[in-house]
Order: C-alpha cells, then structure tokens, then sequence
C-alpha cells in the first residue's frame, strides 16, 4: 500500500468526519441552532482535526523512523567480515544489498528458488530484468535482501494499519465529545493559530538552515585545509580531485576572488550610482506626474529582466562591442589594432551589473528622497535657492543617511550577483588593477566548484561552502545595517 | 546731487549688485540637464538590450527545412528481413543512407563521387536519423513506400538561408562552401528548401545540433517548478504574514523575525542553492537535478517577497473594518478570515505574481542543485531530472555555434513574454480590484 494512498484514505475519513460531525453537531442542537456554542461546521472541523492531524504525525513519525530501524537491522545481519571492514564497505554492501532487493520483486517464484539454492549469477540474472548491479553479489546479500523485503513489507502494512487506527480513533472520540456547550470555536482557532506561528517560523527555519547546513560544510573543509590559509591566501588553484582520493594539494585562497568580487562591485557601483541618483532626483523633484508615472515603470522593467538576459548581453554585445572600440581607440592613437580591453573583463561584468543596479538606486532613492518633509524644500525656496540649490544643500544632506542604506543594500546585491559575473567576468582568479582584464568573484567559484561530477566530500567541493558563508556574512553585515539606517531614517521623519 | 540719485536708485543694469544670478541659473539648467541625461542613459540601455535581444533572436522562430522524397528502401533498413523477429533491429538501420540515396537523386550528383555526396549529406541535419527511425519504428509499413518528409536543414544551411553568413569571406574559411550554396538556390526556387514557422524550439528538448534543440523540455520544468512555489509558498507566505501582522505580541521574538525576513529577502540567491544541496539533496536524500527540489529552493527564495507584499496589503486594511467585525461579536480569527484576507486579496495575488514572476527567471541556485543537465526527454513527475527555461538559456549562452546564439535569444524572448505577460497581469489585478480606502 503506498503512502499516496494512505494519505488519500486519510483524508477521506477526514472529510467524512467533517460531515458527521457537523450533522451530529445539528442533530443535538435539535433545531435550535442558538443553543449550540459554536456553529454544526466548527464542530465537524474539529471532529475532523481530530481524526487527520494525529494520524498525519504518526504517518510521518513512522516514514522516518521504519528505514532508520530496517537499516540498522539489515547491517547487524550482514557477515562479521564485512562488518570488520569499516563503515564505508559496510554502506557498500547494503547499497547493494537493497539494489537486489529492488530486483528480487520483478523475479517470480522459480527464479527466486533457483537464484537462493545458486547465487553465482545473481547479476546476469538481474541486469536481464533491468536491473543493474554495482559489483558481482555475494550469497549473503540474497539473504540479507530477502530479509530486507519482508521488513518492508511489514512496516508498510503496521504503517497503514496503525495510521488509520489512529484516524478513526481520533474521529470517533471527537464526534463522542459532541454535545451543545462545547467550545469547538475556540479550540479549531487554537489549531489555526497553531499553524500560522508553524508558517512564520519557516523564515527563522531557513535562516538556521542556512547558517547550519553551510557551517557544517565549511567545518569539515576546515579539517583540510586550514581557515588561514583559506581567509589569507592569495592562491586560488583547487586542481581537480579523482574520485575516492581526497587530495589536498590545492590551494584555496579567498583573497583574488574576494578582490575580484570587490572590484566588480565597485566598477558596477561606479556606474549605477550617479546614473541612478541623478534620475532619482528628477523624478522626484523636477518630472510632471504624467512623466513620472511613464518613466518609473519604464526603469523598473530593468529590475525585472532575469540576471541570465543579461549575462548573455554582455556576453554578446557588451564584451565584443568593448573589445572592438577599444581596439579601434588603440589603432588611432598608437596605429596598432590590438585590443585592450578584454571580451571577458572587470569593465564588461562591471558595467552590465551597473545597469542591472540602475532602477535599484533610483527606485530606492526615489523613495528615500520623497519622503523628506516639503517644509524644508518650501522653506529653501522662500529664501531665494534655486531648485537644484535646494536640492543640494537642503533635500540631499537629510535624505543622505536614507540614500546611504539605500546604496549599501544595492552594493549587497552586487555583490552577491552571479550570472552575469560567471557570463561576463572569466574564470582566472587573479589579483590585479587592470579593470580591462578579467577577473572572477566568489560566486563565480561557487558555481565552477559544484557543477561538475566532483566528489561531494573533496575540499575542491566543500571550498563552496567556506565561499557561500563568507559571501552570507558579507551580504549580512551590509543588509542589517542598511536596513537599520534605512529604518532609522524612516522613524526620523515620521 | 545727481551723484546720490544714482547711487540709490541704480539706473543701469551693470551697477547692480552681481549676485550672481545668471551662474546660477546655468548651474540650475545644468543639473536639470544631469538629471534627464541620466534617466535618457538608462532608457537607452533598457531599449539596446531588448533591441540585442529581439533583433538577434526573432529569426529563431525560422526554420529552414528540406522536404525530399524519402524511399524507405527495405534492403536499407532492414537487408535480411528480420523485423518480425526482432524489432530492435529497427531502431539501429542505417537512416542516414535513405537521406543520402534522396539527395544524390534530387541533386543529380554522381554517387561515386564521395566529397560531393559529402557536401550534399551536410546540408541536412543529423537529427534526419532519428526522425526517420521514429517514423518508422512508429508505422513498419512504410517500408518499401516513398513518401516526402520533411526534415530539418542544418544549423549552417539555415543561417545561410536567414542572410546570416557573410558571404564575402573567402570560401575555404565559410562554413557554407559555394556548391552548397548553388544547391540551395536550385532547391529552394524548386520548392523543396523553403523556410517555416519553427515549431521545434517551443516543443523539442537539449540537443547538441541547434537546429534540433528547443525549450520545451525545459519549460515543462519551470511549469513544475512555479506550480510547487505556488503551492507552497503563497499559503506559507500568506498564514505567516497573518501571523506577524494580526496575532504576534511585539517582543524580541517577533522583532527577529521581522529582521529575519527582510535580510533573507536581501540573501543572494546563489546561497538559497548551496542550502538545497545541502539539505534537500545530501541531507534529506531526494534526487539530484529533480524539478522538487528546484521547486523547494525557489519556495524558500520566494517566501520573503511574498510575506513583505501581504503585510503591506493587510496593513492597508482600515482599522475600522477589524473594529465593526470584533464589535459584530466576530473573533479574531474569524475577523481575520472573513473581512480582513478578502480585503487585502488583490494585493496578495499582486505580491505572488511578482514573485513568482521573479523566481521563473532566477538560474544561479539551479545551476548548483544539478538542474544544469542534457534533458532530452520529456520529465514525467517533478522527482524526475529536468532543467529550467534560465538555466536552458545559460547552456545555450555557453555554446560556441552561431545557430545557437539565435536560439538563445530566442528563448530569451520567450521568457520575456511570460514574464510581461505575468507582470502585466499582477497591473491589471491592481487597477481592477485595488481600493482606497
């Protein structure tokens, strides 16, 4: 019986309940609906909260403890020469084992009476059914995953069989528990109230998932390779390792990829920032609303368009327009045509990003800006400025704490980008000043370091994580702050 | 007397006071003049952009075909008649040959002569062989039949027909040799090479010959992806927001969520990636490059954006409709459900369009979760490998051929049109039932 199945089942007798309730509910009201505390459909709803919610929990509970138990039994059945061979030969021939169980179901009985008595050809007997085997079977595993279908089978039907115990249990004590002065209202909400703190938690889950899950990783980089020479090396050469060997003879220096992510960000920052903050400022001060309200949506649409459009334009239009002018610039001045800017190069990655970053500035801004109170514009105005003199000694400085959290959340965006970087930077991790080189950033080696056949536990994979909480702690520290400023401003002027 | 006439009551305009007027209304003039350079900048990036995108890729909705007369000769295909007995041989016969036999008859070219027999093979895409095979493992009967086909021309071919190859560059160095070209003017003023409308790129899966590769494959992905977001993440984002907004007492608790949700909605998405991996795929088991996953990370991703915009709606819901439901005898809960949620619905379906729209375009947490797979088939099931329309881009971007290039915009383009078609929805939704209040 699958567990589909008794899922559906479940919430068929849920349902089911939900009626019965509601109409027992009515039935001891005898008509006189006043007479009950809550309404017959709050009754039927707790009726059937009592015959799913148990029942789901003990479905799951079972889910995850059944394989646990099987496992643990099927490993303490296996031979004392495997057992003495380690953990990983011992994971080994229960993968294997389980793979024959898999196979043993599509074979009838003959087969399974000849494959007991002679397990010889085990494999040719499998592979024939499609099933493939990682290595030739020993007798045992027959044994072993035999033993492994029965459990199997069993705690399938104990699942179901206690599963639905419970569901009609619950369902039968509740609709017992039915009677006019029940409070089925209040405690329904409990249930509901219940389920909206679980959702809200979820944010807090992930977060900890996050911070965990890439912690653990990172640590047990760490046991490889030391966090020094991670956070202070100026290497980054990983080499590639083989499968089964974990090989440490790489080197993993943070410090070119840190200073290539920098640099790009800075190069994007460059760009967006007088583009952004000058569209800002006329918007909200200088534009008709008829302007406004078509020019707004118009610069929005940039931070709609997904990162890969624009990886792909500066991979190519951006890169190749660049590399031609500056070889054109270079044939003028010197009457050598040889290009000096690269296809792939900071200026590339760094002026695509600028222009992803544009409507983040001017949108944020925009905000910030039309939120300083118009007294201070009129009381400027009055005394004789100018427009673009009361913009820059009046509305900037007090919009400026505002603008500054603003753009700091616009450089954590920054960044953290990587689709346009792994298009538009280049791969070699180098420490350099030439903007017209490439250069490669933290995301772009997070990206390299995990598609790929490597193996999971390597430090060439593990490196990831030691990059992607690095990158996390970063963005963490620039968006808590910009938000703290941001907020603080916004409580300023309130 | 004259004299302090005049200097009290200045006449002409040079004895007056310099305070500089005229500076500073250039100064004004100027900075007015930023401010529209700076806004005209980013239109014209925004314009360049989509004008790369669309002039590159409109002509990927083209596709050069090649209709021969295809003559399933059985001494090909099956030369010792042993079909009945095993079918398989079907699947491995020699197509490529019945392609060649059609050619050499409709070109007129020497059999024997092998480099032009050669030349004229290449002009056909090597997809032909399965195409073939699939017609006819599908109906065995054809064999000994002829019927024209229609089968697709290659990359090269193609972009000579679309105007795409310079064919000024010296002829060893092109990739479509004159011969080639002859033919093709011969074949197309006999109708035989003609353009169509490309069917192929919404319908066919990855494949290494552009002119066979389309995103349907990976579209199915997104499908399922956005389905397992929508699912998922707008009863979550919505119940925590209810949450948050009507029931939580203010206290430290609630105030680190709150901080909690506007920094995971500022966290690269790159980490939303390294997350699944680590949890979905090695902690709890689940398979790699599988839509479920992909569809998890994305819920996680998209939950922050969805609890900011259904706050921000429910907050917009006057207190005094809370105020007449409570005094009605309502209970929270039911004030809540009944009067506040339909209220703020219109700003909530805004919020998940927006995000939803968001995450059909998001590629980096992909690449790291295996979703950057060579998918051919179809995903039956969201556990099954499949990629995403992004992450197809990413791997069409990442192919050298020209032809590819233009599939690529061309998948841009599409992926544009949902996204406009989403966002535009998510506009109407709030012109139409938004309400001031």
């Amino acid at each position: 019986m699958n567990t589909s199945l008794i899922l559906l089942l479940v919430l068929v007798i849920g349902l089911a309940t939900y009626l019965a309730g509601r109409a027992r509910a009515l039935a001891t009201s005898k008509g006189k609906l006043s007479a009950l505390h809550s309404l017959p459909g709050y009754h039927g709803t707790y009726a059937a909260i009592c015959a799913t919610i148990p029942a789901l929990l003990v479905l799951a509970l079972w889910l995850v403890a059944a394989p646990v138990y099987i496992d643990n039994d099927i490993r303490s059945s296996l031979p004392e020469t495997v057992l003495a061979e380690g953990e990983a030969t011992t994971e080994l021939a229960l993968g294997q084992v389980k793979s024959i169980a898999g196979g043993l179901k599509l074979l009838n009985a003959a087969e399974l009476s000849t494959l007991s008595d002679d397990p010889a050809n085990l494999r040719e007997v499998l592979a024939a059914k499609g099933v493939p085997l990682a290595g030739e079977g020993e007798a045992y595993m027959v044994g072993s995953a035999q033993r492994f279908n029965t459990l199997t089978t069993a705690s399938r039907y104990l699942m179901a069989a206690a599963v639905f115990l419970v569901a009609v249990a619950g369902a039968v004590l509740a609709l017992r528990g039915i009677k006019t002065p029940f409070r089925a209202r209040n405690q329904v909400e409990r249930v509901m109230l219940g389920a909206l703190m679980l959702a809200s938690s979820i944010a807090i889950l992930t977060t900890i998932g996050i911070v965990g899950s890439m912690l653990s990783e990172t640590i047990r980089f760490f046991q490889s390779v030391s966090p020094v020479e991670f956070f202070f090396g100026t290497v980054w050469d990983p080499r590639f390792s083989a499968a089964g060997s974990s090989d440490t003879s790489g080197q993993f220096g943070l410090l070119p990829l840190l200073a290539g992510t920098l640099y790009i960000a800075l190069v994007a920052m460059l760009f967006a920032v007088p583009i952004g903050l000058f569209a800002a400022i006329y918007m909200a001060e200088y534009a008709r609303p008829a302007v406004r309200s078509a020019v707004k949506p118009l610069l929005e649409i940039l931070a709609g368009i997904p990162t890969i459009v624009y990886g792909f334009f500066a991979l190519v239009t951006v890169g190749p327009f660049l590399r031609d002018i500056s070889a054109e610039l270079n044939g003028l001045v010197t009457g050598n045509y040889v290009s000096f800017i690269q296809a792939q190069s900071v200026l590339t990655a760094g002026i695509v990003m600028g222009i992803m970053l544009i409507p983040f500035v001017s949108s944020l801004s925009d905000d910030i800006i039309t939120q300083v109170p118009a007294s201070l514009r009129d009381g400027s105005l009055g005394l004789g400025a100018t427009r673009s003199e009361t913009i820059k000694r009046v509305v900037l400085p007090a919009a400026l704490p505002g603008i500054v959290g603003a753009l700091l959340l616009t450089a954590s965006r920054a960044v953290g980008e990587t689709m346009i970087v792994v298009l538009a930077a280049g791969v070699a991790a180098r420490m350099q000043l030439n903007p017209f080189e490439a250069m490669t950033t933290v995301t772009v080696k997070i990206v390299n370091q995990l598609t790929g056949d490597l193996e999971f536990n390597s430090p060439q994979t593990l490196v990831a994580f030691a990059l992607g909480i690095t990158l996390f702690f970063i963005t963490l520290c620039l968006n808590i702050y910009a938000l703290y400023i941001v907020r603080k401003y916004r409580e300023q002027y309130e | 007397m004259t004299e302090i006439a005049t200097s009290v009551f200045p006449r002409s305009p040079a004895a007056r006071r310099d305070i500089g007027i005229k500076r500073r209304y250039a100064a004004e003039r100027r900075f007015r003049a930023y401010g529209v350079a700076a806004i005209l900048i980013g239109l014209l990036f925004l314009f360049v952009l989509l004008w790369t995108v669309v002039s590159k890729g409109y002509t990927a909705f083209q596709q050069t075909t090649i209709t021969l007369p295809i003559e399933f000769a059985e001494k090909v295909i099956d030369p010792k008649n042993e079909r009945a007995a095993n079918p398989a041989k079907l699947m491995s016969a020699n197509y490529p040959l019945l392609v060649r036999d059609a050619l050499v008859k409709t070109l007129g070219i020497d059999p024997a002569n092998r480099a032009e027999v050669k030349k004229a093979t290449d002009m056909v895409s090597a997809s032909a062989r399965t195409q073939l095979r699939d017609i006819v493992v599908a109906n065995p009967a054809v064999i000994g039949t002829t019927l024209n086909v229609s089968l697709l021309a290659s990359g090269d071919i193609d972009s000579a027909n679309k105007g795409q190859i310079n064919l000024e560059v010296e002829e060893s160095k092109r990739k479509v040799n004159d011969r080639q070209l002859a033919w093709m003017k011969t074949l197309s003023e006999d109708g035989v090479l003609s353009k169509e409308f490309n069917t192929g790129i919404f319908t066919s899966g990855a494949s290494s010959r552009p002119e066979a590769s389309g995103i349907g494959v990976a579209a199915l992905g997104s499908l399922y992806m956005m389905l397992i977001v929508l699912v998922l993440a707008l009863p979550i984002g919505v119940a925590a927001s209810i949450y948050l907004e009507e029931f939580a007492p203010k206290n430290r608790l609630t105030d680190l969520i709150e901080v909690n949700i506007n920094n995971l909605a500022a966290v690269p998405s790159i980490v939303y990636g390294l997350l699944g991996l680590s949890i979905f795929i090695n902690f709890a088991g689940m398979p790699r490059s599988a839509a479920l996953v992909g569809g998890l990370v994305l819920t996680l991703m998209t939950l922050p954006t969805i609890i900011i915009a259904t706050r921000a709606a429910l907050k917009a819901v006057p207190p005094s409709i809370r105020s007449a439901a409570l005094g009605l005898g309502a209970s929270k809960m039911q004030m809540v459900f009944h009067h506040v949620l339909p209220l703020a619905a219109p700003g909530v379906l805004t919020g998940t369009i927006i995000g939803l729209a968001h995450a059909l375009g998001e590629t980096a947490p992909l690449l790291l979760i295996g979703m950057v797979a060579f998918v051919v088939d179809y995903p039956g099931s969201p556990m099954e490998p499949s990629t995403a329309l992004p992450v197809q881009i990413y791997m069409w971007a990442n192919e050298a051929e020209r032809a590819f290039v233009e599939r690529t915009s061309g998948a841009i383009i599409i992926l544009l049109i949902f996204l406009v078609v989403m966002n535009l929805g998510a506009i109407l939704l709030r012109r139409r039932f938004e309400r001031r209040w």
